[in-house]
């Protein structure tokens, strides 16, 4: 192919690429793809991971933006090479030359997968996943499901992250694999698996955007701790810093007329300096229910425990939980740090199921009315975490309706994405006639909210 | 200058002889921000080396680092330049009554009377320059949006005098610890680099860089402990310099062995909160008792 045709190629691609960055949600303008150009033009391309980290450094700037960057990139130019080859008619030899590699020794190939995995060798990895798939692809009938197939070979190869202590001394995979590395190479014969694939069909499968769960509020109990501390570190500091922001918005600053007569003391009674009141940042009182029944638990507890750890922000908080019936709380998360022991804790104590196990918002609505009812007045913020579903009961709008009537600001947070809403039994629509509905089902879209509740009154 | 710049081996093995050991895309990005002129902006968590590698870059290309500190409340007369008001009074007065007023304020708002900070004198300096401009996510945005002319140009516009351009053009590295989102318009100007804390053998090597005195079994030892610390939910996970320190501690002590007990009497060199301090000495210390007991013995 003649240079010039091939280097138009390639800005054609680039561009292609970008607008797939954009489309995942990665914000990279024309500055930063003139940049990936100028880039490109300083590094040899012969090296796959230069040229991937250069682009990155270009064109994918914080840490979610590179997490997003590296599938993408993936994904664009595994497809871009495939379409290639089938374009060109390119085969390669192995899917049917499998005869022309006799017995594969399989334990000697257990070893050297395993001392490269020790060693972390990329292309030493990507060489021996297409052996062990060409020497297990014909031992056993392959699934069909790239998925299962993967697993099946990573457990005939017997490799596992933790120490197998019966195994000889001499042995890589004796005390454990490298957890990255293992995950690297499954990377790799799920890649080869797939290219094999294409190649049988000549097709590439269709193209499918990112999973939008890759970057969902975290689910399992599993990876909970570490994401609310994070999360919570980092509003606090985003709280903090955001006043400043709204500083400059200020159009009705009021006069202190009793420190300005003070301070006119100095200037003889003439009041040349103005004093202003000063803005006194807003701390709500608030109310919080959570659904804790199990389709919305963990996204409760995870949004309890990010509205306890901020609670220096509130002047006053209650929380409470519910599922048929309402429970409170609040000191269970005075008593527990930890996120495992709350959700624990919850489970065990607050006795909110009764016997169905399905939320009935009617009856917690009653519930929470004589509860808090003398309490509640303009100045308290509701704030509702549940899928609004009622299973076949009554949801008792008119009682939600005088709660919200009530209390100053009333929010609900639905953890199900805005589509489903109003699909099924799901009534969101009549409660939110009587308050602010947002969805929150991503660490953004929480913050989001806790930056609306905790702004001051008047830049809203 | 710059000779070190010329391609990203030259730069990696600029930084290795300097005592800095970078990782893959580091010397990359470095190379690529001295060919494009592009100020880098640094992200990671803290103790990754961050401020370390603008030492490094200043070492390698044997410039001097100016340094600029950020912090809440950092505006423009601390960090690029103010004007020095004591002196200026101090003119006037001695010109006394028969200078017209054009004269002493030309005279006056001249450079004599110019306080350089931080950033002025990065780009007024004769010699290149390495200009750090540290933790960069403490301060307003509105110290950002300043910035901007300063990292896309190389210039900055005081009022009274006109533009300052820079003679030289300096390497400029900005560090953030991810603390608040950076504006869009900063990061576009910026070239991207993500530290993360290093892999393990990379860690090994940087550890033995720095404490070559060190056992070899003992430092890999250390490493593979910090590396399983780090894994537990802690408020602040131990960083690199941690690592070292704790490297440091282990030789005077003259330990021969990371066991429960020394790692007990040792670990608060690595974790500084009291619950971390707990969940560690719970989940580790735990680990580690049989299997140095187990260790320990057949080599006796």
């Amino acid at each position: 192919m003649p240079a010039s045709r091939a280097s138009e190629g390639i800005a054609a691609r680039l561009v292609e690429f970008g607008e797939q960055l954009r489309a995942e949600g990665v914000g990279s303008g024309t500055a930063e793809l003139l940049d990936a150009f100028a880039v490109l033009e300083q590094i040899s391309w012969t090296e796959p991971e230069d040229f991937r980290e250069a682009l990155a450094a270009t064109l994918a700037k914080s840490q979610e933006d590179r997490r997003t960057f590296e599938l993408v990139f993936e994904r664009f130019f595994f497809r871009a090479a495939e379409s290639a080859a089938i374009r060109e008619g390119v085969r390669e030899g192995a899917a049917d030359g499998s005869a022309e590699q006799p017995d594969v020794d399989l334990d000697e190939l257990r070893r050297q997968i395993a001392a490269a995995l020790q060693q972390g060798s990329e292309s030493l990895m990507r060489d021996l996943a297409r052996l062990a798939i060409a020497a297990f692809g014909r031992r056993h009938e392959g699934s069909g499901v790239i998925g299962v197939d993967v697993q099946r070979i990573r457990r005939a190869l017997g490799l596992r992250a933790e120490p197998q202590h019966e195994l000889p001394d001499d042995d890589p995979r004796r005390d454990g694999l490298p957890r990255e590395a293992l995950r690297r190479f499954e990377a790799l014969m799920r890649r080869e698996l797939e290219r094999a694939q294409i190649e049988r069909t000549e097709q590439l499968p269709p193209s499918r955007p990112l999973n939008d769960l890759d970057r969902a509020l975290p689910s399992g109990p599993l990876q909970d701790l570490a994401a609310v501390h994070r999360v919570v570190a980092q509003l606090k500091r985003r709280l903090k810093t955001q006043g400043q922001e709204t500083r400059g918005h200020q159009h009705h600053a009021h006069v202190d007329v009793r420190r300005t007569m003070r301070a006119s003391l100095q200037t003889g009674g003439v009041p040349v300096d103005l004093r202003y009141k000063p803005v006194r940042p807003r701390r709500p009182e608030i109310y919080v229910l959570c659904d804790v029944s199990t389709s919305v638990t963990s996204a409760s507890v995870f949004f309890l425990s990010v509205l306890h750890a901020l609670h220096d922000s509130f002047r006053k908080m209650r929380s409470f939980v519910f599922i048929e019936r309402i429970s409170e709380v609040t000191d269970v998360f005075d008593r527990e740090r930890d996120f495992r022991a709350v959700s624990e804790a919850i489970a065990r104590d607050a006795g909110v199921a009764d016997v169905s196990g399905y939320t009935d918002y009617g009856r917690v609505w009653s519930e929470f009315r004589a509860l808090v009812e003398d309490e509640l007045h303009p100045r308290a913020t509701v704030i509702v975490l549940g899928d609004a579903r009622k299973n076949g009961r009554d949801p008792r709008a008119d009682v939600f309706a005088q709660i919200a009537a009530r209390a100053g600001r009333t929010f609900w947070l639905n953890p199900e994405p805005r589509l489903y809403w109003n699909y099924g039994d799901s009534v969101i629509s009549s409660y939110e006639r009587h308050c602010q509905a947002f969805e929150c089902w991503t660490t953004g879209q929480l913050e989001d909210f806790v930056k609306a509740l905790t702004r001051p009154p008047h830049a809203a | 200058m710059a000779t070190a710049l010329d391609s990203v081996a030259a730069v990696a093995d600029g930084l290795r002889a300097v005592g800095y050991l970078p990782g893959e895309s580091t010397a990359l990005v470095a190379f690529l921000a001295g060919k494009l002129g592009k100020p880098i902006l640094v992200e990671g968590p803290a103790g990754v080396g961050k401020t370390e590698l603008a030492k490094a870059l200043a070492k390698t290309l044997d410039r001097r680092l100016v340094r600029l500190q950020c912090y809440e409340g950092l505006d423009e007369a601390k960090a690029l330049y103010e004007w020095n008001y004591r002196k200026q009074l101090l003119r006037i007065q001695a010109e006394g009554q028969g200078t017209g007023w054009d004269e002493v304020q030309d005279d006056i708002f001249g450079e004599e009377f110019l306080l350089s900070r931080p950033l002025m004198d990065a780009i007024t300096s004769e010699q290149p320059i390495v200009l750090l401009i540290d933790e960069i996510d403490k301060t307003d945005q509105e110290f950002e949006a300043m910035l901007l002319e300063v990292l896309s140009d190389f210039q900055i516009s005081i009022p009274e005098l006109g533009r300052v351009e820079a003679r030289t053009h300096p390497v400029v590295l900005l560090t953030s610890n991810n603390s608040r989102e950076l504006t869009e318009a900063l990061k576009r100007r910026c070239l991207y680099l993500w530290l993360d804390y290093p892999e393990l053998e990379h860690e090994l090597a940087i550890v033995r860089l720095h404490v070559p005195e060190l056992d070899a079994t003992v430092t890999r030892k250390l490493v593979e402990i910090v590396g399983m610390v780090r894994d537990l939910d802690l408020k602040k996970p131990p960083s690199i310099a941690e690592s070292i320190d704790w490297a440091r501690a282990l030789l005077l002590l003259g330990a021969q062995d990371i066991d429960a007990t020394v790692f007990r009497e040792t670990l608060s060199v690595i974790v500084k909160h009291r619950t971390d301090l707990d969940v560690v000495a719970e989940r580790v210390g735990v680990k580690l008792g049989p299997a140095a007991g187990l260790a320990g013995q057949p080599r006796i």
